[in-house]
């Protein structure tokens, strides 16, 4: 283990972490815009739309993101769409996180008691009133937990935009094993890196989770 | 003869083959009190909750103030905010403090003013001598102190008949005694127009103008309630009472 | 795009391979998980014992495995073994090495989590009839937390199935890895092959892993009521 290697690699580190920071964010912001939306529309069984996008939870769902993104970066252009690498990836990541917040939003609306809805009704809401003032508030706080793990979970997943080749985190390290065969070190720095990240995150996730859970239901 | 509040005709229900109701018949006029009373498995909550819509019935009409129910969730939506409702599991809106629970739907339902609402509100608390815990959230409040407020809540949207299903039944006993006595309250100060599903059979004879008895969904006794605690007429209404130590 | 790119299929013995690749990928993931689940299990009963050096070490194994994204496990143990600890396996049995150890990290959580939802009477009830430890765990709560966990399990089955996608990536000739030798042999001839080859191995994921979802679902939504 050598000390030089690693802070010679640390300014080559710090722009792939950035890099992983920002695709990471953009893409939890835009997945958790379209888990609002999908399960929304699923929530009031827009006839044909929620259908369709059912259909596209379960396909993101259940099938791998490295395939999704090879399909996006290899094969679209087959069919004359032609996107750079990054899109490719926050695309991706996009059209995977979003199917998991709309499952965990769902989930969150279910979770919901019946007689709380009871309860909505005797006081004469309809179902919109009914949504907007029971199921959605109530629906929101309990899926939070689904929410962080959705968040942790992604954010894992910008390691796989290594295979097109963007240049975050894991991606500048396999470049770095490839140059100078340091495997050591360099996963050093990378498994470090991702805690740097991850920590933070799962303790302020942790912390918003109670807070939620004691603010909307009392202390 | 007072004014007509509620008529049931041939109510039946059924749960695939099993009729869980057979043909029900009532009337109630405005300032009676009837209770439901019955063995668990009886029928009594399924009845109750076919009264605002929560439950569905396979035949049978049901008139308010004469006029005849068309089943459709718009009708049971606005006749909701008429026919107030409490349930057994006091259930308040856990993100909601206790005033925003009561405002909640005479405000954003009835689009009444906030002032005049929150007025309101604030009386009726004062009446159940609840109204320290105004900006308090439901989690720091005891059973009994969460249904007050649950009666509260349906009261303040002006219901011409309240609906009471076994309001007590999860309650700790030393909790049950504060809620039937708004419930005493609310009928002989009132003169409210109540329905009441209940176990607690000092409570309902003192307070029933009306008692039905029903077993396996069926109406046995159809009776005053002086009547039917004096003179229960059939054996499975005398087998009912003294099985309750009565 | 031309129709007959579809050929390409069942040009050679394009298919039979392919659905080699595939098999790679299952017993691979299937391995991984039956010891996983075997290491989780005990992982997750130790995690519940009250010596608190234990608990606290096994923490840390389990949130080592959520910070540290899959690929880099795999990587982690492609790139040790052999440099630092000159050790030359085959790159699957590395694979299987680094799957079973996330799966296990994950799944004593799940453990855990399941024995400690099993009703503390049930737990009283069982000492009141004399059962020691071990038999409260064998009889007692082990059978009722697998039930509970059973959908969790199968998720993560799911997922371990996903994550076998990456497997190409330690040179492992998996469904993806065949895949691309088929795109490359015939780029010439089908340019549009790389969409359906990769289009069928998004079909034969969705395939195994959506059955599996499903049914967790149900599971779930049984237990709830």
């Amino acid at each position: 283990m050598s000390w030089q290697i690693i802070t010679q690699s640390l300014p080559i580190f710090l722009k792939a972490f950035e890099l992983t920071l920002w695709l990471s964010c953009v893409g939890i912001v835009c997945s958790i815009l379209v888990g609002i939306i999908t399960s929304l529309v699923q929530y009031f069984k827009v006839p044909i739309l929620g259908r369709v996008l059912t259909v596209y939870v379960e396909l993101a769902r259940n099938t791998p993101l490295l395939i999704q993104l090879f399909f996006l970066y290899y094969a679209f252009p087959v069919i004359g769409l032609k996107m750079s690498a990054q899109v490719c990836g926050i695309i991706g990541l996009v059209f995977l996180g979003g199917a998991y917040m709309a499952e965990g939003f769902t989930g969150g609306f279910a979770g919901v008691s019946p007689s709380q809805i009871d309860d909505g009704k005797a006081l004469g809401m309809n179902d919109l009133q009914l949504a907007r003032y029971v199921v959605f508030p109530q629906g929101f706080a309990l899926s939070m937990p689904a929410l962080a793990a959705n968040i942790i979970f992604l954010i894992k997943e910008t390691s796989i935009f290594s295979v097109i080749a963007i240049p975050e985190l894991t991606n500048t390290a396999l470049d770095l094993i490839g140059m100078y065969y340091r495997s050591n070190e360099y996963l050093l720095v990378l498994v470090i890196a991702y805690a740097i990240i991850l920590v933070p995150v799962i303790l302020l996730l942790n912390f918003v989770e109670r807070k939620v859970r004691y603010g909307t239901f009392g202390n | 003869m007072t004014e007509e509040i509620l008529r049931v005709e041939n109510l039946n229900k059924y749960y695939g083959d099993w009729q869980a109701l057979h043909d029900i018949n009532l009337t109630l006029h405005k300032g009676e009190v009837l209770t439901l009373l019955g063995p668990s498995g009886s029928g009594k909550s399924t009845l109750i909750r076919c009264l605002n819509g929560l439950e569905t019935f396979s035949s049978g009409a049901i008139y308010f103030k004469g006029k005849k129910i068309d089943g459709s969730s718009k009708t049971w939506q606005a006749l909701r905010q008429k026919i107030g409702m409490v349930f057994q599991s006091y259930d308040l809106f856990p993100n909601l403090t206790v005033i925003e629970n009561i405002m909640l739907a005479p405000v954003k339902v009835q689009k009444r003013s906030e002032k005049e609402v929150r007025a309101e509100a604030i009386s009726l608390l004062k009446r159940v001598e609840l109204d320290e815990y105004v900006d308090i959230y439901p989690r720091e409040l005891s059973g009994g102190q969460k249904q007050r407020i649950a009666i509260v809540r349906a009261l303040a949207l002006h219901p011409e008949i309240m609906l009471f299903d076994e309001v007590t039944a999860s309650l700790d006993p030393e909790m049950v005694r504060g809620v039937l006595q708004i419930m005493a309250d609310l009928a002989k100060k009132d003169h409210m127009t109540m329905i009441i599903v209940t176990h607690e059979m000092n409570f309902a004879r003192q307070i029933a103008d009306q008692v039905l008895f029903l077993e396996d969904g069926k109406i046995l006794e159809n009776t005053s309630g002086k009547e039917f605690f004096a003179h229960p007429q059939t054996d499975r209404a005398r087998d009912f009472l003294t099985s309750m130590d009565f | 795009m031309e129709h007959s790119a579809i050929n390409v299929f069942f040009a050679g013995n394009n298919f039979a391979r392919i659905l080699q690749g595939l098999w790679t990928s299952v017993w691979i993931a299937a391995l991984s998980l039956l010891i996983g689940l075997v290491l989780g299990t005990l992982l997750g009963i130790l995690r519940t014992l009250p010596n608190k050096t234990i608990r606290f070490i096994l923490r840390a194994y389990l949130e080592f495995f959520r910070i540290v994204p899959t690929i880099v496990l795999l990587y982690l143990v492609y790139y040790i073994l052999p440099r630092s600890l000159h050790i030359n396996w085959p790159a699957s049995w590395m694979a299987v090495l680094a799957f079973s150890l996330w799966v296990s990290a994950e799944f004593s959580d799940i453990v855990r989590g399941a024995i400690e939802s099993v009703p503390v009477t049930q737990k009283e009830s069982g000492q009141a009839l004399g059962l020691s430890a071990s038999q409260l765990f064998r009889y007692v709560l082990l059978p009722q937390a697998m039930q509970l966990e059973l959908p969790a399990t199968i998720n993560l089955a799911t997922r371990v199935i996903k994550t076998t996608s990456l497997l190409m990536l330690i040179s492992i000739m998996d469904v993806i890895a065949i895949g691309q030798q088929i795109i490359e042999a015939n780029n010439q001839q089908y340019p549009s092959a790389v969409f359906w080859i990769y289009g069928l191995i998004f079909i034969l994921y969705f395939a195994i892993d959506y059955p599996l979802s499903l049914w967790a679902k149900r599971l779930a939504a049984k237990q709830k009521r």
